[in-house]
């Protein structure tokens, strides 16, 4: 299973790329192997603001259907269209094409996003999942 | 792997939709050991049987099988089975694995009085089925002293697999043509073995429980729990023909059962198909002018109809007129009344 060590990620096993200010926002390869096929993702919209921690969207899948936790504060600033037509995505390529939405980031006083801070590492969310067998 | 009625059972090997199309296109080989197999041996067994089951048991030829479900007196279904006549006094009733131990206490309590006798050999099987248009000729080679043209649809036969004894028997829960291959647990990783390679060129890969219950869906076939149970009788199921009131004796819940088949309207079993991606799942209300008319029991996407689809259980008269929707989570989704089975496979005769 794969874990990329530049992404940040959380316990609702979702992944947090930051670059700058913008955060990108996907599930990881983890959860969707725990989902199973994923048939229907539901986005919030651009312009919407998302609280780290609260429900945002919902991830459908064949057998399941559950939350989509944003990661940060802040607002979106794109979705990914992509998975409406092909939500399987997900499945197929979590960290990059399988992405569900970018956020804007608020900047702390060194003008760097300000993220919440028990995001975790890639070591620490491999440790989370091994954990969780 | 998932918890499944104390078994651990695969819910998928790679993609459940994957292995949905192998099943329809080619074939899907199933671990379905978690099945229960419940022996009626004796001279009185057939008899037993039509007392304890709705159907007519005693009816079946030797070699052939049934579908039918065993009730309370209220008419309540306890399970719904597959009974095969392995032979003039051996009957092999087939429980889901959650109610084997009630199929199996009832039968016991039922058959008391006539000449026959009731085991749990649950632990005594494995059964792997293999399913799906390749089924037969992946099948075939691996048990070259059985002529499976003349193994019909609901019919089974004593014979070799992989050189293993076994019960074969062509029935399944996918509406594909296919077998399911009863064999001794020490013999069953041999079995699995020979025809996982056997079918690998054929197209044939292993699939797990997801893949099973949206090919049973589509098929229009109730799960245990979801579209049956206690509360309904097999005529809201739409389902009554399992019950044979004309077989001769008394059977348990012909009384409720009577009643039932000749009472008015009743809720029924209906199939929707959902105009959204979302899926309606168990428990979901269904919808008219904003009124709940109905409930659905089970929901997934159809991969052959590449829309949602569900079964529900509709108050009398709804569907009739209006548009249905189903409840997702607050949603009103607009929802197609459909005539089961979605699928039906193409007959070859």
């Amino acid at each position: 299973m794969s874990v990329p060590s530049e992404l940040r990620y959380t316990a609702e096993h979702e992944w947090v790329s930051v670059e700058g200010t913008s955060a990108s926002v996907g599930i990881t390869e983890y959860a969707a192997e725990q989902l199973g096929d994923v048939v229907y993702v539901s986005l919030p919209a651009p312009g919407a603001t998302v609280t780290a921690g609260e429900p945002c969207g919902e991830v459908e899948s064949v057998k399941s259907v559950s939350d989509l936790y944003s990661p940060v504060d802040g607002e979106v600033i794109e979705v990914n269209t992509e998975l409406e037509d092909d939500p399987s995505l997900v499945n197929a390529e979590p960290y990059t094409a399988g992405w569900m939405f970018r956020v804007r980031v608020a900047q702390d006083g060194n003008g760097d996003a300000a993220l919440p801070p028990d995001l975790l590492s890639a070591a620490e969310y491999e440790e989370l999942t091994r954990s969780a067998g | 792997m998932t918890s499944f009625a104390g078994w651990q059972m695969p819910l998928r090997y790679t993609s459940e939709t994957a292995e949905h199309q192998a099943v329809r296109h080619a074939a899907g080989l199933f671990d379905l050991s978690h099945m229960g197999e419940i022996p009626v041996r004796g001279p009185g067994a057939g008899a037993a049987l039509d007392y304890a089951l709705t159907g007519h048991l005693s009816a079946l030829r030797p070699g052939r099988a049934r579908y039918t479900m065993i009730c309370a007196e209220d008419g309540g279904v306890l399970d719904d089975l597959v009974v095969y006549r392995q032979g003039e006094d051996e009957f092999l009733v087939i429980a889901n694995a959650a109610n084997t131990e009630v199929v199996f206490g009832a039968l016991r309590e039922r058959a008391d009085g006539f000449d026959a006798r009731v085991t749990d050999a649950t632990g005594d099987y494995a059964l792997v089925a293999v399913q799906g248009p390749e089924a037969a000729g992946i099948l075939a080679p691996l048990a070259a002293g059985l002529d499976l043209s003349a193994v019909r649809y609901y019919a089974g036969t004593f014979g070799e697999v992989a050189g293993r004894e076994a019960w074969v028997a062509r029935t399944g829960y996918t509406g594909e043509d296919g077998f399911e291959v009863f064999c001794r647990p020490e013999d069953a990783v041999s079995v699995w073995d020979a025809l996982a390679a056997g079918g690998a060129a054929a197209g044939l890969v292993p699939a797990g429980l997801a893949a099973r219950d949206t090919l049973r869906l589509e098929a229009g076939m109730p799960l245990y729990g979801n579209e049956l149970g206690r509360d309904v009788t097999p005529f809201e199921a739409g389902l009554g023909r399992v019950v044979k009131f004309d077989k001769p004796g008394e059977f348990v819940g012909r009384e409720a059962l009577t009643a039932r088949a000749s009472s008015g309207p009743i809720r029924h079993l209906a199939g929707l198909t959902i105009r959204s991606r979302r899926i309606a799942r168990h428990g979901y209300p269904v919808l008219l002018g904003g009124q709940t008319c109905g409930t659905v029991t089970s929901g997934a996407p159809s991969p052959t109809l590449g829309v949602p689809i569900a079964m529900a259980y509709l108050e009398p008269g709804a569907g009739a007129e209006g548009v249905l929707s189903v409840g997702i989570r607050g949603e009103a989704v607009p929802a197609q009344l459909t005539d089961l089975p979605f699928y039906r496979r193409r007959q070859e005769r």
